[in-house]
C-alpha cells in the first residue's frame, strides 16, 4: 500500500510540472498587457514599458517558465504583480476559506444525495422516485446565480432567518488562527461565533451543493438498482433479512465505489472554487482570487493559483483511490 | 410490511433534510433578537451601556489593492486611505473647489514659480509622530525619488516631458513649506488635493518600506485596524484627531461585495449600512423603501462611442458626423440611466470650469444622417461596433446600449455587427487602435478640464488614454498652453475653444454623464458622495 502510494505521489511530479506549463502558456497567449492593467487606464506608455521590464515581461518566454520552475522548486511561488504579496502567504486564508464551505458543501450533497439515491432505487418507479429525480434534473441545471440571489431574497432578505453573505459578522470579527472559521471559534471557546459561522455558511453551502446533490442522487440510484439484482441481495431477502438492513448494509456497501468516484470529483472541482457561489455570497475563496487574476492579469497568481488547485484534485483522487480498499477488500493495489 | 418500508424511507430523507435545516431554524431564532450584536456582549465590555458603538458597514464592488495611496491608481483603495490620510488641501464638500487641508493657508508667488503653504500645527500621525513641515518634505521627496511604476499619479501629474515639476521643496520652520516649481502648472492646487497625496508618517513608510500599504499610517480621522483580502478592511476612529469632537463614527468596515444584487439584498436585510454601486434600476425600489435612502454621487464623468479617426469609414469628419446625428441619446438615458444622467455634449461634464455650454450638441435625425453618409460616399461597408463587458458608472450596461446604437446605425444604411471582448483584452487591443467604434468613458482624477480634453483626446496620448486616435494640431496647441496658463478666464477661453472644434470634428459621439447611484440605510446621516469617488466619512453618524 505505502509502495502504491509512493507511486502515485511521484506521478504527481510530471503531472504537475505538464501543468506549470500548460498555464504558462495559455496565460500568456490572451491579449492584454499585465502591466497595462496594474497601471490602469490612465497610464502612459512609458509607465507601462518600465513596469513591464521591471516585471520581468520583456525576457523570452522560456527564461520567464525557468525562472518561475526556479522559485516553485524552492518554495516560492512568486508575488502578485497587483498586490505585491508573496502568493504563498496569500493564498492560505482563500484556499481555507474555500475549503470550509466546500466541505460542508460536500456534507450536504453526500448526506442529502445518497440518501434520496438510495430511497429513489428502493421504491423504483415510485412517485417518490419521480420526483426526486425531477428534483434532481433541476438540481443539475438550475442557475447558481438565480438560485443564489432567491436563497438571499427568502431566507435573509424576507425572514431574515440568516445572514446574506460573507463569512462573518463583520461587527464582531473572527480573529483567524488557521483561517478555517469553524476550527478558530471552537479554538477561541467562542460558541457563539461558531453558531455564526455556521449561519454563514448555510446558505453558500446550499447553493454550492445543488448540482453534487443531484449529480451524486442520480449516480446512487443507478448503482444501487444495479446491485439490488444480484444474487446476494435476494439471499439476503430471502435469510428474512429486514430491507433496511439489505439496503444499507449490504447493497450499499457494494454500490458505493461509482459513488465514490463522483464524490471525489465533485470534492475536487469545488475546492477548485466556485466562482459564482464565491462572487454571490460575497466568500472571499479561491475561485474568486484566480478569476480576478485573469481580469487584471496576475501570471503568476493564475499560474500559481492553477498549480495549488490542480496539486488538490490529484491529492483528492488519491484519497478516492486508497478508499476503495478500505470499502472493498477485494481491490488491492500491488 | 412494504408500508414500513416506505414510512421508514421518509423518515431517512427527513431526517437528512433536517440536519441541513435544523441550524436554520433553532439559529434563526436568536437572529431575529439581537439583529446585528451577536456575541458583542463578550468583545465590548468596556463600552458603556447607553454609547452603542457608532458602526458603519459600507460595502463596495471590489476590495482596495493597497493601502498606500501613493502607489495605488484604482478607486476602491482611494475610498479607504481617504479617510486614513489627509492631504494638504481639501476638494469641496460636493465639488473640485479648492479649501484648506493639512495647510491652513497659501502664498502664490508673482511668478506662479513658488507657492508657500502654512500647516496646521498640533497634528499628529497615528503613530504618535508629529505632522510638520519636515514631514511634508520628506513625502515628496520619497515620491520624487521613486520610478513612475511606484509612485504612477505623482508621475502623473507632477512631472512634464520627464522634468520634476516640482523643483524643489523646503522646510522653512516647522509649520512653512515652499514648493518652488520648474514651470508653471495651472492645477498646482487642485493636484495637491487629489487623494493619491495624502501625507503619510515618514517615521512609518521609512521602517515598513515596500510593506507600508499593509500598515498605513496618516493623520486621517480613522486609522488602520485589519485587513481580510477580498473581504474587509476595518478603521477606527483616531483619539488624537486633531479636529475636535471628529469624526463621529467610532469604526468603519469596508466590506467587498462584488455583486450589485447580493450587495443591495446585504442593505436590505441590515447587514451593512452604506451600498455603493447600486443599479439604475433599482433606484425607484429604494425610493419607496421608507428605511432607505437613495444617494445620488455628482456626476463627474463621461460616457462615449468613440470612432476610431485612423480606421475607415471613421477617417472621414463626414461620416463621425452623420453618426453623431444617427444616435438617439436622449433615448439611451431614459432606457438605460433610468433617466440618472445627462445627455452629453461636449467631452467633459458641465460641473468643470472651463464647460463649453453654448455648444448645441447633435440632435438627434436620422434624415440628415444619411444625407451626410452619402454626401461623404460611405459604401455601406459594415462596422465592428465594441460593447463594454463591464458594466461601469458611466455604463451601467454597456450590452444593451450597444443594440440600441446598432439599430440606430442600420436605420442610417450602417450595418454594424456588435463584438466583445474580455475587459482587460478590450481596452489592450482598442488602445491599439483596432476598434471601428468602441464604447468607453472616464472619471475624472482632479475636476480639471486637463483631465477630460487633453488626457483624452490630445495627440500626446495616442496609444494611452486617446483611444480614438484623434489628432489636431490645433487642439493640441490649444490644450499645451492651457496646460501652463495661470489666468483662470484665459484659460476657460482656452478650453471652450478646444471643445468646438471637437465638436466639430467629432471624434466621438458623447454620449452620458452619469449620476452614479449609492444607497444607505434611513439611520445614515451626514454622508456626502463626492464626485472623484472618494468619500471622506469624518462627518459621517449613525443615528
Amino acid at each position: 500500500m505505502l509502495h502504491y502510494i509512493g507511486k502515485r505521489l511521484l506521478h504527481l511530479i510530471p503531472v504537475l510540472l505538464g501543468m506549470t506549463f500548460i498555464v504558462f502558456l495559455i496565460i500568456r497567449a490572451i491579449p492584454g498587457d499585465p502591466a497595462q492593467v496594474i497601471l490602469g487606464q490612465q497610464a502612459t506608455a512609458e509607465a507601462v514599458a518600465a513596469l513591464r521590464d521591471k516585471l520581468g515581461l520583456n525576457n523570452p518566454w522560456y527564461i520567464q517558465y525557468f525562472d518561475y520552475l526556479k522559485g516553485i522548486l524552492t518554495g516560492d511561488l512568486g508575488e502578485s504583480l497587483r498586490t505585491r504579496q508573496g502568493i504563498v502567504t496569500e493564498v492560505w486564508p482563500y484556499l481555507a476559506a474555500t475549503f470550509e464551505l466546500a466541505i460542508f458543501a460536500m456534507i450536504i450533497a453526500v448526506i442529502v444525495g445518497m440518501n434520496a439515491g438510495i430511497v429513489s432505487a428502493w421504491f423504483q418507479n415510485s412517485w417518490f422516485d419521480y420526483i426526486a429525480m425531477v428534483i434532481a434534473l433541476i438540481g443539475v441545471s438550475i442557475p447558481i446565480f438565480w438560485l443564489g440571489l432567491m436563497e438571499q431574497w427568502i431566507f435573509s432578505v424576507k425572514l431574515g432567518w440568516l445572514p446574506t453573505s460573507g463569512r462573518e459578522e463583520v461587527r464582531d470579527p473572527v480573529s483567524a488562527i488557521t483561517h478555517l472559521y469553524l476550527i478558530d471559534t471552537l479554538m477561541q471557546g467562542r460558541f457563539d461565533q461558531f453558531v455564526v459561522t455556521l449561519k454563514h455558511l448555510i446558505l453558500p453551502g446550499i447553493a454550492l451543493a445543488t448540482i453534487p446533490t443531484a449529480i451524486i442522487a442520480r449516480m446512487t440510484r443507478a448503482s444501487m438498482l444495479e446491485v439490488m439484482r444480484s444474487d446476494f441481495v435476494r439471499t439476503a431477502r430471502a435469510k428474512g433479512q429486514k430491507m433496511f438492513v439489505v439496503i444499507y448494509k449490504h447493497a450499499l456497501k457494494n454500490a458505493l465505489i461509482p459513488v465514490l468516484t463522483i464524490v471525489g470529483l465533485q470534492t475536487g472541482m469545488l475546492l477548485g472554487g466556485a466562482i459564482l457561489t464565491e462572487t454571490i455570497f460575497s466568500w472571499p475563496g479561491i475561485g474568486r482570487y484566480i478569476y480576478e487574476a485573469i481580469g487584471y492579469r496576475d501570471y503568476p497568481v493564475i499560474q500559481s493559483g492553477i498549480l495549488i488547485v490542480a496539486f488538490l484534485f490529484i491529492m483528492i483522487n488519491l484519497i478516492v483511490d486508497i478508499l476503495y480498499t478500505v470499502i472493498d477488500s477485494r481491490i488491492k493495489y500491488n | 410490511m412494504k408500508k414500513n418500508f416506505w414510512l421508514l424511507g421518509l423518515m431517512l430523507l427527513m431526517l437528512s433534510v433536517f440536519l441541513v435545516a435544523c441550524g436554520t431554524d433553532k439559529e434563526g431564532g436568536d437572529n431575529s433578537s439581537t439583529p446585528s450584536t451577536d456575541g458583542q456582549d463578550n468583545t465590548d465590555g468596556d463600552k458603556t451601556e447607553d454609547a452603542k458603538p457608532q458602526i458603519l458597514v459600507f460595502g463596495r464592488g471590489g476590495d482596495s489593492v493597497s493601502l498606500d495611496p501613493a502607489i495605488v491608481t484604482d478607486g476602491e483603495s482611494y475610498k479607504v486611505t481617504q479617510n486614513l490620510f489627509e492631504t494638504l488641501l481639501n476638494f469641496g464638500e460636493e465639488d473640485t473647489t479648492i479649501h484648506p487641508g493639512l495647510a491652513t493657508e497659501w502664498d502664490i508667488s508673482e511668478d506662479g514659480l513658488t507657492y508657500t503653504f502654512q500647516l496646521q500645527e498640533g497634528v499628529k500621525f497615528h503613530d504618535g509622530t508629529d505632522f510638520n513641515a519636515e514631514a511634508v518634505v520628506k513625502n515628496v521627496n520619497r515620491w520624487k525619488g521613486g520610478t513612475e511604476e511606484d509612485f504612477y499619479y505623482f508621475n502623473s501629474m507632477f512631472k512634464a516631458e520627464g522634468q520634476d515639476i516640482i523643483a524643489d521643496v523646503k522646510a522653512e520652520g516647522d509649520y512653512t513649506v515652499v514648493f518652488t516649481l520648474s514651470r508653471q502648472q495651472a492645477p498646482f492646487l487642485k493636484n495637491l488635493a487629489m487623494s493619491p497625496f495624502g501625507i503619510a508618517s515618514p517615521t512609518a513608510f521609512e521602517a515598513a518600506g515596500d510593506k507600508f500599504g499593509d500598515n498605513p499610517v496618516g493623520t486621517g480621522p480613522f486609522k488602520f485596524v485589519d485587513w481580510k483580502r477580498n473581504d474587509s478592511i476595518t478603521i477606527e476612529k483616531f483619539a488624537d484627531y486633531w479636529q475636535e469632537g471628529l469624526p463621529k463614527l467610532d469604526k468603519v468596515i469596508f466590506r467587498s461585495i462584488p455583486d450589485n444584487s447580493a450587495r443591495l439584498n446585504d442593505l436590505v436585510a441590515g447587514n451593512i449600512d452604506l451600498a455603493d454601486g447600486i443599479n439604475p434600476s433599482d433606484g425607484k425600489v429604494i425610493e419607496a423603501d421608507s428605511k432607505l435612502q437613495l444617494i445620488e454621487r455628482p456626476s463627474m464623468n463621461i460616457g462615449y462611442l468613440g470612432l476610431t479617426s485612423t480606421r475607415k469609414p471613421f477617417d472621414n469628419k463626414l461620416v463621425r458626423q452623420a453618426v453623431n446625428y444617427a444616435i438617439d441619446k436622449q433615448a439611451i438615458v431614459d432606457a438605460f440611466f433610468e433617466g440618472r444622467a445627462q445627455v452629453a455634449k461636449n467631452p467633459m461634464p458641465p460641473s468643470i470650469s472651463g464647460y463649453n455650454d453654448d455648444i448645441e450638441g447633435y440632435p438627434y435625425d436620422p434624415e440628415k444622417a444619411k444625407a451626410l453618409l452619402a454626401e461623404a460616399g460611405y459604401d455601406g461597408a459594415p462596422i465592428e461596433l465594441w460593447a463594454m463587458p463591464v458594466p461601469r458608472p458611466y455604463m451601467p450596461d454597456g450590452a444593451k446600449v450597444a443594440e440600441v446604437i446598432q439599430k440606430n446605425l442600420e436605420d442610417i444604411g450602417m450595418p454594424a455587427k456588435i463584438v466583445t471582448y474580455e475587459w482587460a483584452t478590450y481596452l489592450d487591443k482598442a488602445k491599439d487602435g483596432e476598434a471601428d467604434a468602441f464604447m468607453l468613458g472616464w472619471t475624472g482624477d482632479n475636476g480639471d478640464a486637463d483631465n477630460f480634453i487633453y488626457t483624452l483626446l490630445d495627440e500626446d496620448n495616442i496609444g494611452s488614454n486617446n483611444y480614438s486616435y484623434f489628432k489636431n494640431a490645433e487642439t493640441h496647441k490649444l490644450l499645451i498652453q492651457a496646460q501652463s496658463e495661470t489666468d483662470e478666464n484665459v484659460r476657460i477661453e482656452l478650453y471652450k475653444k478646444a471643445q468646438e472644434i471637437i465638436h466639430e470634428e467629432a471624434p466621438w459621439v458623447p454620449l452620458a454623464h452619469s449620476t452614479p447611484l449609492l444607497a444607505a440605510k434611513a439611520e445614515v446621516k451626514g454622508f456626502i458622495p463626492h464626485p472623484t469617488g472618494s468619500d471622506k466619512l469624518t462627518n459621517v453618524s449613525i443615528e
